[in-house]
């Protein structure tokens, strides 16, 4: 039962708490590069998702036969197998999306965000945890790159998905779907961010405070 | 602190040379067999995917062609070609439902605004004029250099386009059978577009057969396996 | 204006002198722009006073939402966010649809000010990062410009509605910039030193904008090296090219006098701020923005070229102060 929780708790870490983007700021080029529609997000989020699922399980797995000195060789390895699998899947099914992504499925292999939870995580937890931090951080990736693509269409083309929200009048922002575009909406979200963990412990502080007047 | 756990879970102080190479050997091995494997499994659909664009985007830049065959220039003649050849510079023919010879589409590129532009347009040598034109590839400004092939009637400019003189890209309205008009704020676009036709044609339209002397449509023969494979069209 | 012979500064120590508090400067500023502002209005209508009050309407609030709130009162009173608004307003086309003008004005503060710490601590000028952002964001309808014409005429491009296209139905003409770079025709020297042409509502007036600068020079509120650095530099610069083909090449008159060098050379460069605070500083910074706003002018895909150069030079601010810091007496060179 203990575990059940802790194994939820993991998730909601990765999801929310220490959300690789937004807290973490980690695997920021893909982010950037990628986010200039919600599809383009969610096609890349599902594809390193997958590529951080698999490769958590593996390392998570292996990580009793494997020696430390090459460990991180083996990480880029597995991870690499991985991201082959997903480019030539993606090539074939989804040709479009494949080709919008470009060069950045293969540069999932150096996405920070993936050794990074390989190293500190999988090589280190059972299976069952790593299972759970790999959602969590899968998840919260997604997440980052769907709302930064969401909110970058939105603005830029007037669309959500592809479906057209202010009609043909519409004066696209053009520098949303720029690079500036996505360095500004981040910029503007990370602010959100700090700003609701600013408030937080705030709040914590006075609680803290409260308790030790009572 | 867990490295220190994991290392006495292996039993082992510092393992052997030997160790290391051969974990990393067998992790190569097992991911190679991996990636050959998926490889093989999605091979054919890449390539038919791949296939079928370049057979649209051909389409597109011939309105009367339905099937299209690869030709490569050897020793100053057109060839019919099946295979793929490094370094092979191609051009397509298109042939309408009876066969009859429709047009060339020419691939060809150079500097747009941003990147690289790889254009593919449709060229009728019996009047000289480019007939269609399709981007193939682009890096162009969304919303602005992009008109260069979202804007259906940036495109249109080119269905019926003289290529004597050379093609102009004009801000002032077309008058004259070989302009095209520029899109508004992207004029830079709009004239590499032109500029990279003209260049097409430099390189190809004194290459080509005389008009009538285009090569026939071969029916596919059944052991090619080229972008042809896929061409439901033949008898 | 107690202290008439700059010789006579003494360095370290505050010495009560005058009046030179912020919102003193500000208005001085304000007193400035004033010519050149109403000869914007005359000759482009009052729509243009609407996009400039848009402007500075969104700088303002902006301002007022970001301050902490015991002290808004005190950030609005210095009038540095209506300096922004306004000076923005000054550089944006005279039927520019509003509601892009208000968000030009909060972009202005809100990244190009607030965001590095408020007042004092941007690397930007933040008119000016208002107004890149604005031209990034809206490129045809930041480059869409009106001829001068009935004082009463409002477009209806103005009122076109938030997230909405617009369309101009007064006559469109291209900057004389934009003729110059796409169609190698002059505009009258009379018309741009007057203002009669086509272009950002504020920019156009050459002789009321130099009356500013004077104004500004006299009140010592404006370090002359810098307006006669850029305008020295480009003058020579653009001579050059003028002597090498007149034909392709526009002249040092037409290089002065067209677009918002002056406007820029004069209000914005010279924004303490984001200038370099030595003499030699200065005169790098003055002298890089010249050549860079003909560079980017004769050789660049844009028209104009003096927003561009003004943030680059910005950005290379600190790296000049760094570099032309005065060796303090009894030190090596290469000791900081």
């Amino acid at each position: 039962m203990a575990k059940e929780k802790l194994a939820y708790d993991e998730f909601m870490k990765g999801l929310w708490r220490e959300n690789p983007v937004f807290v973490q700021v980690l695997g920021l080029c893909p982010l950037l590069a990628v986010t200039n529609s919600a599809v383009n997000g969610l096609a890349m989020g599902l594809a390193s998702f997958f590529v951080l699922l698999g490769s958590s399980i593996l390392v998570s797995l292996l990580k009793n036969y494997i020696p430390k000195q090459v460990r991180i060789s083996c990480f880029i390895i597995i991870i690499a197998t991985f991201v082959t699998v997903v480019d030539y899947s993606l090539a074939a099914a989804m040709p479009v999306i494949h080709k919008d992504l470009g060069a950045f499925i293969p540069l999932i292999v150096c996405n920070c965000l993936i050794l990074g939870r390989m190293e500190a995580f999988a090589s280190r937890n059972t299976l069952r945890m790593s299972v759970a931090d790999a959602f969590g951080m899968g998840a919260g990736f997604l997440f980052a790159l769907v709302a930064l693509g969401a909110v970058r269409e939105i603005f830029g083309v007037g669309e959500l998905f592809g479906i057209t929200l202010f009609g043909p009048n519409f004066e696209p922002w053009v520098i949303m779907i720029l690079p500036p575009g996505g360095f500004i909406t981040l910029g503007v979200m990370l602010l959100y961010f700090n700003w609701v963990e600013e408030k937080k412990n705030k709040i914590d502080k006075q609680l803290a405070a409260e308790d030790g007047v009572n | 602190m867990s490295e220190e756990k994991i290392e006495q879970d292996t039993g082992s102080e510092e393992p052997s040379p030997h160790r290391l190479i051969g974990t990393l050997a067998v992790a190569g091995l097992l991911s190679g067999i991996i990636i050959i494997a998926i490889y093989l499994v999605t091979f054919e659909t890449i390539k038919e995917n791949k296939a079928r664009e370049l057979r649209e985007s051909v389409f597109r830049v011939l309105p009367d062609a339905t099937k299209m065959q690869k030709l490569l220039l050897k020793e100053g003649k057109l060839v019919v070609s099946y295979k793929e050849e490094k370094g092979e510079e191609p051009i397509y023919a298109g042939y309408d439902d009876n066969d009859k010879f429709a047009g060339y589409a020419i691939p060809s590129d150079g500097p747009g605004f941003a990147d690289t532009i790889s254009v593919l347009y449709g060229y009728r040598p019996a009047d000289r004029k480019v007939i269609g034109m399709w981007i193939l590839a682009s890096r162009e400004t969304p919303g602005l250099g992009d008109k260069i092939y979202k804007d259906a009637a940036f495109v249109a400019n080119f269905d019926d386009l003289a290529i004597d003189p050379p093609i102009v890209a004009t801000k002032k309205g077309k008058s004259k059978p070989n302009e095209i008009d520029a899109i508004t704020g992207a004029t830079i676009s709009s004239v590499a577009v032109a500029k990279i036709i003209n260049k097409g044609n430099a390189y190809w339209v004194s290459k080509l057969p005389e008009p009538g002397n285009e090569p026939a449509y071969e029916v596919p023969a059944a052991h090619t396996a080229s972008s042809r494979a896929v061409d439901t069209q033949a008898p | 204006m107690t202290q008439k012979d700059p010789k006579l500064l003494i360095q370290p120590g505050p010495q009560l002198r005058q009046q030179m508090t912020t919102p003193v400067v500000m208005r001085d500023v304000w007193y400035a722009l004033t010519p050149a502002t109403l000869a914007g209005i005359w000759f482009f209508g009052l729509g243009a006073l609407l996009v400039l009050l848009t402007c500075i309407a969104g700088a303002v609030l902006t301002e007022w939402y970001f301050a902490p709130e015991e002290k808004r009162g005190y950030y609005i009173g210095d009038g540095s966010a209506i300096l922004t608004g306004w000076l923005l307003g000054l550089t944006l086309p005279p039927a520019l649809p509003l509601w892009m003008a208000f968000i030009g004005g909060v972009v202005a503060v809100g990244i190009g000010k607030t965001i590095w710490g408020g007042m004092g601590a941007n690397i930007f000028n933040p008119a000016l990062v208002g107004r890149a952002f604005l031209l990034a964001t809206f490129p045809i309808a930041m480059t869409t410009w009106t001829a001068p014409g009935d004082f009463f005429t409002l477009s209806s491009s103005l009122f076109a509605l938030p997230l909405m296209q617009s369309t101009v139905d007064t006559v469109t003409q291209a900057s004389p910039l934009g003729l110059m770079k796409f169609e190698q025709i002059d505009t009258p020297f009379v018309d741009l030193l007057f203002g009669n042409t086509s272009g950002s509502l504020g920019e156009t007036s050459g002789l009321l904008l130099i009356l500013g600068g004077i104004y500004l020079w006299w009140r010592r509120d404006l370090d002359w090296r810098i307006p006669v650095g850029i305008l020295g530099t480009a003058i020579i610069f653009s001579s050059i090219l003028f002597l090498v083909d007149a034909d392709k090449y526009p002249g040092p008159i037409f290089t002065t006098f067209a677009g918002g060098m002056l406007l820029g050379a004069i209000f914005m460069a010279t924004d303490p701020v984001t200038s370099p605070l030595t003499k030699k500083g200065t005169w790098i910074f003055a002298v890089g923005i010249g050549i860079l706003v003909v560079l980017i002018r004769v050789f660049g895909g844009f028209p104009e070229g003096i927003m561009y150069a003004i943030l680059l030079m910005n950005a290379a601010t600190p790296l000049i102060d760094s570099y032309t810091q005065p060796r303090v007496f009894g030190r090596e060179l290469d000791s900081k």
